[in-house]
């Protein structure tokens, strides 16, 4: 096996990921930071183009407007709204269960971030008088094809080039080994040289993003990649954050998108600012049809605007009816927008495709292969496999503080201190996707969260000066450890005609696809209808521990699929959180999204609380716990 | 192949120590066959078809292929990328061609100044619930605290 260096790398704060987040984290961080506290971000791939806005978005879908610079949106009185709305549709679409501090929260400072992105140089769609176009209701309409290395480039002018490590993919947080429950540092490796990165740390921000492929997709061999969130998001976040004892939260409340079906295409253009509507395959508008099955989940299933679950599990029923495929009405809505405003044709027809071109350009190229106008003919549309992720209509995450003057008195003992966005290990902050309970961010929310989470880990590091990390472990049997797949694969390879099937290992590409039948499935995948139960899901979480045992024994021949290991790894422990949470909630809370065959019904007397995991670090035993609802806004 | 390379375009980035598409690709696929001095994507069904690649070469080298399980032949999306707009040519199946361009930044490369006009950081209050760049991107509003 090669030589690995070691690089050590001595720094106060150090940010983990490159997404909105973590750009986020970096411009706030170095204001407080000065230049008497280090702060280094560290990011598996190039900072210009990484994270789940790699591609580019058409809108920005969190922008409250308080101070007046957005125009209503269609069927609004105002584009102006205030943070206590935004919580009651936030608590409204993920059926009752946010944590309303870390909402609230969100909502007052996004605004802060959305405006520096304009003056920084992202394109906002404007009205005649100049206000901001809204999409629907929290949404803006921009032109995205640059939005991440806008807010890349903001993040490396602030922070220095010489403070960014990209294309190291750190693998594992390191705990103090003289400080309990305190971080001291991270271990990762190079995905192109030959080199070991060892990290001291006061305070890390871990926030590299959601869970990607740990369910089977519905497109399983070249297409594969097309996933709707990104294939480079691997549950990193979750897993070593678990890995360290920090508590998750929500993991259960994954999300299914309904989306443009194989190209994953999204639909939120044409649902609220062309106002299109979605039917059956006898022309029946589910939404409407499908009404009184909803009366069951009042008060959300009753209350506009339907929740995100409840709007799948309409279409869901009617699919499982045989009433499939289901279509997006785009000739009707084109046709109509036209009849009442011809002079439209030419900025219609740009604006639809920029939706794609701008954020999902495999869509544009699947409809360009299928000769899709869409003012002339309707297009398919499906609820994808499932995802675990915080920002968007999923909440999974770590149980985090929230501000002071927000978090509920019953959650303070949790968190000694009071830093924002801290877990429950000292010194370990998350943002974005990586904090639970707290959707519906998005790009812009988790932009403001890095930030927030960024202002507070720089106080606590202030606040503990004296502190001299030491991280538990050596330098060469954490070396070891990571660098273990190459050398199972070089003292086996040899062993048979073909390196790809051997009996002595198995390589990440096998590995992830075991996973993947393990969690469809048993723990409600696409081939089971999104259904599972308490035999299914205990008889999976069997499956996932022999896998768990086979993963001292991934494979890989080079860097890149040391990644790829490594990736498949922290998949594993996510989806294993995830399946704990599944079996722990007993009822059918976001239908939609999953059912309990055992538990059909939603139970809002005894479930309307948060459900909570942790590892133990010292023994890697699972808990399960909870916490109560305390609402902060009526 | 999702993306892929033409032999005939592609130089290998020349002497440079990696390829701009080695350089760019959030998922770490492509690679440069130095023998050949030609790159390629090592792991077509990984790739998510961010077009990152194709933006980014500097010889127009790189396209898309619509992934195989799903999509016909026969169709291209290729965009032009400048600095404050990008231009992109849809080629349906049929042969129809459409070409749309959006406008992608208002300010030129490389001039985000992050704290310019911003007072410097005064540590007293780092205990506040306010970011560096607040009032100021609230448009002076004072921070939200919930109605009770």
């Amino acid at each position: 096996m090669a030589d690995f260096e070691v690089v050590e790398v001595n720094t106060d704060l150090l940010i983990v990921g490159g997404g909105m987040a973590a750009c986020g984290a970096a411009v706030e961080a170095k204001y407080w930071a000065g230049d008497d506290i280090k702060v280094t971000l560290v990011d598996k791939a190039a900072l210009e183009r990484s994270g789940a806005v790699a591609q580019g978005l058409s809108a920005i879908n969190t922008y409250i407007g308080m101070s007046g610079r957005a125009a209503p949106a269609v069927g609004d009185e105002t584009g102006q709204h205030s943070p206590e709305k935004f919580v009651h549709y936030v608590r409204q679409d993920l059926m009752g269960i946010v944590r309303e501090d870390l909402v609230y929260d969100v909502a007052r400072h996004v605004d802060s971030s959305v405006h520096l992105f304009e003056k920084w140089g992202l394109p906002i769609w404007k009205t005649e008088d100049g206000k901001y176009v809204r999409e629907g209701t929290w949404q803006i309409m921009i032109n995205g094809e640059s939005y991440k290395c806008i807010i890349a480039e903001a993040a490396k002018n602030a922070l220095g080039e010489e403070n960014i490590i990209e294309r190291v993919f750190v693998v594992k947080l390191l705990l103090d080994e003289k400080v309990p429950n305190r971080i001291a540092g991270a271990v990762g490796f190079s995905v192109r040289e030959n080199k070991f990165y060892y990290f001291k740390a006061k305070a890390i921000i871990c926030a590299c993003g959601g869970a990607v492929h740990i369910f089977r997709p519905r497109s399983t061999g070249e297409g594969y990649g097309r996933a709707w969130y990104p294939p480079w998001n691997a549950g990193s976040t979750y897993s070593m954050m678990l890995e360290v004892g920090a508590p998750m939260v929500n993991m259960e409340c994954r999300f299914v998108p309904a989306r443009y079906k194989d190209g994953y295409g999204p639909v939120g253009a044409w649902f609220l600012l062309f106002k299109a509507y979605a039917t059956n395959a006898f022309d029946e508008n589910y939404i409407v049809t499908r009404k009184p099955d909803l009366e069951k989940y009042a008060p959300y299933g009753t209350t506009k605007p339907c929740p995100t679950c409840l709007r799948n599990h309409t279409m869901m029923l009617d699919m499982f009816e045989g009433k499939f495929p289901i279509f997006m009405r785009t000739e009707a809505a084109m046709q109509k927008i036209l009849s009442e405003n011809p002079k439209r044709a030419k900025h219609l027809e740009a604006e639809a495709w920029e939706d794609f071109l701008d954020m999902t350009v495999s869509q544009a190229v699947l409809w360009a292969a299928e000769n899709v106008e869409p003012d002339k003919v309707k297009s398919e549309i499906m609820p994808s496999e499932p995802y675990l992720m915080g920002s968007h209509s999923g909440a999974n995450g770590a149980w985090c503080c929230g501000p002071d003057d927000l978090m509920p008195e019953e959650y303070k003992a949790d968190f000694p201190g009071g830093y924002n966005r801290m877990t429950t290990v000292e010194g370990l902050f998350t943002a974005g996707d990586g904090v639970g309970a707290s959707a519906h961010k998005f790009s812009s929310g988790s932009h403001a969260e890095g930030r927030l989470a960024a202002k507070a880990a720089i106080k606590y590091i202030l606040d503990h000066k004296d502190f001299e990390p030491s991280p538990r472990g050596s330098v060469e049997e954490l070396k070891a450890q990571v660098y273990k797949p190459l050398k199972t694969f070089e003292e086996n390879k040899d062993y048979t005609s073909d390196p790809n099937v051997n009996p002595n290992y198995i390589r990440p590409k096998g590995f992830v696809f075991r996973l993947n039948k393990i969690m469809d499935e048993y723990a409600g995948g696409i081939g089971w209808q999104y259904t599972t139960s308490e035999p299914a899901l205990l008889r999976g979480l069997e499956k996932l521990q022999v896998l768990k045992e086979d993963a001292d024994k991934l494979a890989a021949e080079t860097l890149h699929e040391l990644m790829r290991a490594w990736e498949n790894y922290h998949r594993l422990l996510t989806a294993e959180c995830h399946m704990r949470h599944l079996l722990y909630r007993k009822e059918t809370r976001w239908p939609g999204y999953y059912y309990r065959s055992d538990y059909p019904d939603m139970d809002e007397q005894n479930w309307r609380k948060f459900v909570l995991s942790k590892i133990n670090p010292e023994t890697g035993e699972w808990e399960m716990f909870e916490r109560p609802y305390i609402p902060l806004i009526d | 192949m999702p993306s892929f390379v033409i032999v005939e375009k592609c130089d290998g980035c020349q002497s440079a120590p990696r390829t701009a598409c080695q350089y760019i690709c959030p998922n770490d696929l492509m690679v440069l066959d130095r023998e050949k001095m030609k790159a390629y994507n090592q792991e077509p069904e990984m790739c998510w078809e961010c077009y990152s690649c194709v933006k980014i070469c500097p010889q127009q080298a790189i396209e898309v292929r619509g992934y195989a399980d799903f999509v016909p032949l026969g169709a291209s999306v290729y965009p032009m990328r400048g600095t404050d707009s990008v231009m992109w040519t849809v080629k349906f199946r049929n042969g129809l061609i459409k070409r749309f361009k959006f406008p992608i930044r208002t300010t030129p490369e490389g001039s985000i100044d992050v704290y310019a006009g911003f007072p410097p950081a005064d540590r007293s209050k780092i205990g506040d619930n306010t970011l560096f760049s607040e009032p100021d991107t609230l448009d002076g509003l004072e921070l939200a605290t919930p109605k009770k």
